[in-house]
């Protein structure tokens, strides 16, 4: 539990609850970045450069772009009605809680089945390629195909219908 | 503690933050950020196991972490579009006044 | 066989017909009903006169006069009830007097019920009587006879009660019935105990009949438990229908009272016709009535026969002791019919069947007359019946005094009139009997007190002047025996009835006065015809047999008797209607006590009627209560279970199968609840899962 863990863990604790309890929609996705930012770099701190890497190019830099974009076209005139909480959602909360209990408590009762290992293992970009393309080749196609289809998909779901009458000028 | 521990019980906390919004927000948008938020939580998970467990060269944790995270990114961007879609017919993105499965 | 022994049954028949027709005719068709009755009963009277004529002949070339005809009726098991008719001299003569006198009483009824409303009534139920008249004496079966005996009780009761509204006609059709009924009960269980012991109940049947020599001595073989023979048991049980229809001693209380029926009823039925049933009943069964078990030619009485001439003696000498003190004018002929019913059973006991039914015969005709002659008074009376009120009708209604005045010396027995003859064979033959002389000396009493009672009578209607007053040719309320059917003014308004009245009592008394020479010692036909033995003119008769003397002694007695009625009440004129009656001044507490007839009907009310209306009170109180309450029961029981069944279906049935359908669609709402279409509801419930599972999991894991 060294001080950088620390440090880490709570800016991402930060990012991610002040994304997850504000009221604008834009700081919540500017919270969710910061925590995003904050667990890439735990990641590149455990030692998983690449994933860390890979975690700021696609999720930070995508997926709460994304998150962003879709909150400024989805945005009604009416401003967002208050959060306030009602049984449906402290009964929520209190399930978080259960949940985060229950996973805590498995954590903390058992003790590892295998020896901790304490020295960092080597993982290099080019070891995770020639990995992708030995061992787990499959999946990469695999998942080549997922992201033409979702991106194919996407495409088709958010096209706009009335896409003929653009010309007549009423949207 | 072991810093495995302490990984996990950071990655149990993050989860339980992801629900806890997925759960509780009223726009979509969050509903789907915190979903991302859970698979995150997976993530360090399994990167956590692959650095303190057991035969680190497979590399097994930073591959299932590198595809999950593909996996997150189509599937956010299918949500997301969904979410536009539907914002598009109904005007709202309010989970409330979403319920016409209702029944 | 011969066409008309065939036919025998039309006679019947036929007025049965009219009879149908004019019940369902309506009111107004008096002509209608009228004309069926009277046509039908003419036609029944040329039918009877052919069956005379029949007989007639088998009888002059020699033939048995007897034929019959049976036919199967119904069958059960492997017996046959079998009914029929028989034509004999016996039914001949029977037959032709009911047509005759019934004929004649129908065209007088046209006259006497002119002014009643319930005229088709009145000929349809007359109609029915004759037809069931004709059925008793044409009837081989004791059976058919029997049923025909019951019509004729039923139609007596509704001529009685034939004005229904008057409480004292329904209350005397009533006791009519009931008293004829104590009678039939008996003759039932003979009829009963003779089939049992013979086999049949067909009175001539080739040998096989039960008044045939077979059957009668079987009968005799056979012993009771209580001493007699069964044969006597049964002509006395026989015997006990007839005294309750002839009006024998004790159930003699209805006739009088059933002088509250219409004058042609009174005339028909409870003096020339019904009444003589009983006396026919007892000619008809006479081959078991006088069978005994004495010594062969030897003449004895049977035991049967001794009972009917004992009650035949006693019921004349009591009608004739009451009909001295009575004041109603068919009152007084009906006690005399109730004596001279005594008289007829009384010769048939003694004398045998030609006795009793030569007083039969000539008895129909002038009692018909005397009956037929009152009503024709009390028309012109405009309904008074009271003799004290009457008077001086002599010179008023002359037709009708002339044949009154026959008919009345015909009963009295007045030497050479019908009467004398007949009563005159009964006396003879009650003289010679020679168990005792008792009888003898009873119906010699008697007729001294007939011809008194008659000359009283006579005396107090035709003679002196008129004591009839505007008041009591009023609705007559202070006279309980008025009929309704008056419409006169008073007395200067009687006159002599209608020729439709007085020309059939013409005729009867042509026969009053001529029947009687059919049946002198001299020249015997009737009693001839009937015996079947042989005839011959011979005046000198009447000096064998002891005849003469005996004759004398009842002219004699007849004198006395005119004499004394004269000495009473003719001598010094009747001139008001209050003044106490001649002889009651003899002795006014035996004049009551005939004038109540002994207070038989206050015994029997005292004694029978109590019993019977504390039995039907009893029986009402049972009905009531207890056969009522337990169908009550059982009816509340049945609704008992059925509110219960309602109760279940409605609540149980019903709402049980709502309350399911109930809980269905209950259950269904609340686990549509799950779905209420709230992504975050549904998430919840998989982390819920998660939950669950992982702790499942990790207790597992630990345990």
């Amino acid at each position: 539990m060294t001080i950088s863990f620390l440090l880490l863990a709570a800016i991402t604790i930060i990012g991610t609850a002040a994304a997850m309890s504000l009221k604008n929609l834009v700081h919540c996705v500017l919270a969710l970045s910061l925590g995003l930012v904050g667990l890439a770099a735990l990641y590149m701190q455990l030692g998983a450069q690449f994933v860390g890497f890979t975690q700021i190019l696609v999720y930070v830099g995508a997926v709460a772009i994304l998150a962003a974009f879709a909150i400024m076209m989805t945005r009604s005139a009416s401003p967002a009605l208050s959060n306030t909480a009602s049984s449906f959602r402290a009964s929520g909360a209190l399930i978080a809680v259960l949940v985060f209990a229950v996973l805590a408590w498995a954590t903390l009762s058992g003790t590892p089945a295998q020896p901790i290992l304490t020295t960092a293992p080597e993982s290099s970009v080019g070891q995770v390629g020639s990995a992708l393309m030995h061992r787990f080749v499959l999946p990469l196609e695999v998942i080549g195909l997922l992201l033409t289809g979702a991106l194919i998909g996407a495409g088709i779901l958010a096209m706009d219908e009335h896409r003929g009458n653009q010309p007549r000028g009423e949207r | 503690m072991n810093p495995l521990s302490g990984c996990l019980l950071l990655s149990a906390f993050l989860f339980a933050i992801g629900l806890a919004g997925a759960l509780t927000r009223r726009n979509a948008i969050l509903v789907l950020i915190g979903i991302e938020l859970m698979l995150n939580a997976a993530n360090l998970n399994f990167i956590a196991f692959w650095r303190y467990g057991p035969h680190p060269e497979a590399l097994t944790g930073v591959m299932f972490a590198i595809f999950s995270i593909s996996v997150a990114a189509a599937e956010a961007a299918v949500g997301l579009s969904i979410i536009l879609a539907v914002y598009r017919h109904s005007r709202t993105t309010d989970l409330d006044k979403l319920n016409s499965m209702k029944g | 066989m011969n066409w008309i022994v065939r036919n025998l049954w039309l006679i019947p028949a036929l007025p049965l017909f009219a009879a149908g027709i004019s019940a369902l005719a309506k009111q107004k068709n008096r002509a209608l009903a009228a004309g069926l009755a009277i046509g039908s009963m003419g036609i029944s009277f040329l039918l009877a006169l052919c069956a005379f004529a029949h007989v007639l002949v088998l009888r002059s070339s020699g033939q048995a006069t007897q034929q019959f005809f049976n036919f199967p009726w119904f069958q059960f098991g492997n017996d046959w009830l079998s009914l029929g008719w028989v034509l004999n001299p016996l039914t001949a003569v029977m037959l032709v007097m009911v047509t005759f006198v019934g004929l004649l009483i129908f065209i007088f009824s046209i006259g006497y019920m002119e002014h009643d409303e319930n005229f088709t009534r009145f000929f349809c139920f007359l109609a029915l009587f004759a037809s069931a008249m004709l059925g008793v004496i044409i009837s081989n079966s004791l059976l058919l006879l029997f049923m025909c005996w019951e019509i004729v009780g039923l139609t007596s009761y509704l001529l009685i009660g034939f004005w229904y509204f008057k409480p004292s006609a329904a209350a005397a059709a009533k006791k009519a019935f009931i008293t004829t009924r104590i009678g039939d009960l008996p003759f039932f269980l003979g009829i009963v105990w003779l089939y049992s012991q013979t086999g049949t109940l067909l009175f001539y049947n080739n040998g096989a009949g039960c008044l045939e020599p077979t059957a009668i001595t079987h009968l005799l073989s056979q012993t009771t438990a209580i001493g007699f023979c069964v044969a006597t048991g049964i002509a006395l049980l026989i015997f006990c229908g007839a005294i309750g229809k002839s009006g024998q001693f004790p159930l003699h209380v209805w006739l009088p009272d059933a002088m509250e029926g219409p004058t042609p009823v009174s005339a028909l039925i409870h003096a020339a016709t019904m009444v003589a049933a009983g006396v026919f009943l007892v000619a008809r069964v006479y081959p078991l009535m006088s069978a005994h078990n004495g010594i062969a030619g030897v003449l004895t009485t049977s035991t049967a026969l001794q009972a009917v001439t004992w009650i035949g003696a006693i019921t004349a000498l009591f009608g004739s002791l009451v009909a001295v003190a009575q004041f109603d004018i068919k009152r007084i002929l009906a006690y005399s019919t109730v004596s001279q019913l005594g008289y007829m059973m009384m010769g048939l006991g003694v004398g045998g069947v030609a006795v009793g039914m030569f007083h039969l015969i000539t008895h129909a005709f002038f009692k018909a007359l005397l009956f037929l002659g009152a009503g024709s008074i009390i028309h012109g009376c405009s309904g008074e019946q009271d003799i004290r009120k009457m008077g001086g009708i002599r010179k008023l209604m002359p037709i009708t005094f002339a044949t009154y005045a026959i008919a009345m010396l015909a009963l009295c027995g007045f030497p050479f009139f019908s009467g004398f003859w007949s009563k005159d064979e009964i006396l003879h033959a009650a003289h010679h009997w020679n168990i005792s002389q008792l009888p003898y000396y009873m119906g010699a009493f008697a007729a001294l007190l007939t011809a008194f009672y008659m000359t009283r009578q006579v005396f107090y209607v035709f003679a002196g002047a008129s004591r009839l007053t505007e008041e009591s040719t009023d609705a007559s309320h202070a006279d309980p025996h008025a009929n309704t059917a008056d419409h006169h003014q008073g007395p200067g308004t009687i006159h002599e009835s209608p020729a439709v009245m007085t020309v059939p009592l013409v005729l009867l008394s042509v026969f009053a006065l001529l029947l009687g020479f059919f049946g002198t010692p001299a020249w015997p036909w009737f009693q001839a015809f009937l015996d079947d033995s042989p005839l011959a003119v011979n005046f000198g008769a009447f000096f064998e047999g002891g005849i003469l003397p005996v004759m004398l002694i009842s002219s004699l007695i007849v004198f006395l008797g005119l004499g004394l009625g004269w000495y009473f009440y003719g001598r010094k004129p009747i001139v008001s209607a209050e003044a106490p009656d001649a002889v009651g001044r003899l002795s006014p507490p035996i004049f009551t006590v005939l004038g109540h007839a002994f207070y038989f009907d206050a015994l029997y009310g005292a004694t029978f009627i109590r019993l019977n209306t504390l039995l039907s009170r009893i029986s009402d109180w049972l009905d009531r209560w207890v056969w009522n309450g337990a169908v009550k029961t059982i009816t509340s029981l049945v609704f008992g279970f059925a509110h219960l069944d309602n109760f279940l279906d409605t609540h149980v049935v019903n709402s049980g199968f709502d309350e399911g359908c109930e809980s269905v669609s209950l259950s269904g709402r609340i686990l549509s609840r799950l779905q209420a279409g709230r992504v975050q509801g549904y998430l919840k419930i998989v982390a819920c899962a998660l939950i669950v599972f992982t702790i499942l999991l990790l207790w597992k894991a630990r345990v």
